[in-house]
């Protein structure tokens, strides 16, 4: 009658998120918000933007993964839910891997899910559109679990989000190079498309494997 | 070991070791600057502005040691929630940041004479960079979060989360020059440097690490004294004295 | 109110030595208490005697600076309090978005034990706690009272032997505090034990422990 502890958390998290206006959608404005302004900067045209395409999509996204970010442990450390979360049998490594989950379902699927369209306006050409979509797919998960540390870290700080995005923008570094190494692999002559990809999914796995733990126990520590 | 973490022991202890601590890092900046200055001979390619390296070498090897110094005491936090690991780890984020952006400033100097320009985008340069960064986020983590204990915490998760992607990051740096630049930059003599040019570079490394060492055990010794006043203003703001909480226990029959 | 349908099995709470500390400074020290089934602990104290800073350590949200609590049963295996116990503090953990109804299923599903399922259904808890019309309200709506007795429901649907109560009485109108009575006496009855911080009587028969900075 009752569904396991962990997917109750996963429906839970969709619905409040689907409740308080879609972070999804709000993140895919900022993420075309974000192209529409770069041609402004740099000029409209077409053979540049198709060269650094791949770059602007995935600054693009990294910058959408951190909206929101800050009140994915805030928001439950306010209303009482970390407290009783830290008394269910369920370990915290776990709660913190789901709604992980469901955040990146929430907000960085509907990027990846929207980039070959912004692609399309960047000029890239049909291969590049795959390449970016990929390394997309493949990378943002790691993004998401790496800005839950810096959200996990910031959780009582009710202003934490630009000390979130301090914290976790260096840490990021290595998701991006991987990640836009590989999407510009069709773009750019000298670059192969899978070591930089492969590279990249290693990466989102051993984040995947080592940032439930940080994120765990910052949160344990900061809440106390 | 323990016993020396005790801050009722640590403090007079520092107050023995500092003087001699501040001796020898002058003894040792006089021995090494007047090497790298007057003994040493100057570079052929690079000519007098080699010297840069006797300050430059020093600390980036600085900034790397007060990383470690960091993590070091950032397990003595987590592990054995210590005091004095608390304030080891806070006195050594600025400490850091400083030799780190001697590093990058020194660095730049050096540049410009020979690439031509400030700035490089050369892997070990951009690296130190994100090193300097890092520091930056530990510093503001220290200065927001008002609770001594948590914040102590927080920036010890933060600091090993760091020491892991550091290679990770030393190696995505790698890979990205390589890939924008291929080797067309300078490289440090390596181990071909002449010896009359390594010894005052050593007897530098010397200096820094006992300016460091000084410095840390001073900053780390203020820290102590600033929980100290700190959890004496609570204590009066509170109207409370030495003496230890009471509590009583007792049966009580029926409905109170 | 019901009867109760099963009890707790034998257990001791054994609280040794305890010390805790809030922002630095010691609030309770050398603290040490025993409850078995039926017990109750009422924790009274001036305001920062450290009475919250106490219950958040029994359920675990603050590492003790020295001692140990612990949760023993028969066969002498121990666990901690805080993966045995309810804690009700000054927030519900309710998602304002979410209803009454959803909220507590989630709590449910999260809190309930091994072995100590409750058959009760959310709609059925709210009923119990008096506040049947807000199961499909959001909880952004509630009132304070409401709001209390929603976060109260979660007590009933994921049975545990330990309550750890903050102020439970806190925005409760007189019904309101009569049925939280009740439902501690029945879970003593049923062989819980609780431990409340508390500044009103809560009506129950109890052991009291007194905070004080100093005398």
């Amino acid at each position: 009658m009752s569904p396991s502890p962990l997917a109750a958390l996963f429906s839970r998290e969709i619905r409040v998120a689907r409740r308080l206006g879609g972070g999804g959608t709000m993140g895919v404005i900022f993420f075309l918000i974000l192209v529409t302004i770069v041609p402004f900067a740099i000029g409209p045209d077409l053979n540049l933007l198709s060269r650094i395409g791949p770059a602007i999509l995935w600054i693009a996204a990294l910058l959408a993964t951190l909206l929101g970010l800050d009140r994915l442990f805030q928001a439950d450390h306010e209303d009482g839910s970390l407290d009783l979360m830290l008394t269910s049998d369920t370990p915290l490594e776990l709660v913190v891997l789901v709604k992980c989950l469901a955040h990146w379902v929430v907000t960085g699927l509907p990027l990846v899910i929207a980039a070959p369209l912004f692609g399309l306006m960047l000029a890239l050409d049909p291969q590049a559109l795959w390449t970016v979509t990929l390394s997309l797919l493949a990378g943002t998960p790691a993004l998401a679990l790496l800005g839950a540390i810096g959200a996990a870290l910031t959780v009582t700080l009710r202003r934490g989000g630009l000390l979130m995005a301090i914290l976790i923008l260096p840490l990021a570094i290595p998701v991006l190079i991987f990640g836009v190494s590989a999407a510009s692999a069709s773009t750019s002559a000298t670059t192969p498309f899978w070591p930089p990809f492969l590279i990249l999914c290693a990466l989102t796995l051993a984040t995947l494997a080592a940032a439930p733990f940080a994120v765990a126990a910052a949160l344990r520590h900061m809440s106390e | 070991m323990l016993k020396y973490a005790n801050p009722t022991f640590f403090l007079p202890l520092v107050a023995k070791l500092l003087p001699w601590l501040a001796g020898a890092t002058v003894a040792a900046f006089a021995i090494g600057i007047w090497g790298a200055f007057f003994s040493a001979p100057a570079d052929y390619q690079q000519g007098e502005t080699v010297r840069i390296m006797y300050i430059h070498v020093p600390a980036a090897w600085l900034s790397m040691f007060c990383y470690a110094t960091m993590t070091a005491s950032a397990l003595g936090t987590l592990v054995w929630r210590h005091p004095l690991a608390d304030a080891a780890q806070k006195a050594a984020a600025p400490i850091g940041a400083a030799f780190t952006f001697v590093c990058l400033v020194t660095g730049s100097l050096w540049g410009k004479p020979m690439w031509g320009t400030w700035w490089v985008w050369d892997a070990r340069l951009t690296s130190v960079l994100v090193l300097f960064v890092i520091y930056l986020g530990l510093i503001a983590l220290w200065q927001t979060i008002e609770d001594p204990g948590r914040a102590a915490r927080g920036a010890a998760i933060l600091t090993l989360v760091g020491v892991v992607n550091l290679p990770i990051i030393k190696f995505s740096v790698d890979w990205w020059n390589t890939l924008h630049q291929p080797a067309s930059v300078f490289r440090m003599g390596g181990p071909t440097i002449a010896p009359s040019m390594l010894w005052p570079l050593l007897v530098m490394g010397i200096a820094f690490t006992l300016l460091f060492t000084t410095l840390h055990l001073m900053a780390t010794r203020n820290e102590i004294l600033r929980r100290r006043l700190r959890r004496l203003a609570i204590q009066t703001a509170t109207g409370e004295t030495n003496a230890q909480p009471t509590h009583r226990l007792t049966m009580t029959g029926g409905a109170e | 109110m019901t009867e109760s349908l099963f009890s707790f099995p034998t257990f001791r709470l054994e609280a040794q030595g305890l010390a805790f500390a809030r922002g630095g400074r010691t609030l309770v020290e050398d603290l040490s208490f025993e409850l078995t089934n039926g017990n109750a602990l009422v924790v009274t104290g001036a305001n920062g005697a450290g009475k919250s800073t106490l219950l958040r350590g029994l359920a675990g949200f603050l590492s003790a600076h020295a001692g140990t609590a612990l949760l023993m049963d028969e066969a002498g295996a121990h666990e901690t309090i805080a993966s045995q116990a309810h804690y009700v503090g000054h927030q519900e953990g309710s998602k304002p978005a979410l209803t009454a109804r959803e909220n507590l299923a989630f709590w449910q599903a999260m809190l309930a034990l091994p072995g100590l399922k409750s058959d009760l259904t959310p709609d059925a808890a709210l009923a119990l706690l008096g506040v049947p019309q807000v199961a499909d309200l959001p909880v952004a709506y509630l009132s304070a009272g409401q709001k209390r007795r929603v976060g109260l429901a979660r007590l009933l649907l994921a049975p545990r032997p330990v309550w750890i109560l903050d102020e439970p009485l806190t925005a409760l109108d007189a019904a309101g505090q009569a049925l939280l009575t009740e439902l501690m006496k029945d879970h003593l009855a049923q062989g819980g034990t609780l431990i409340a911080a508390t500044h009103a009587p809560l009506g129950i028969e109890s052991l009291h422990l007194e905070l004080g900075g100093t005398p």
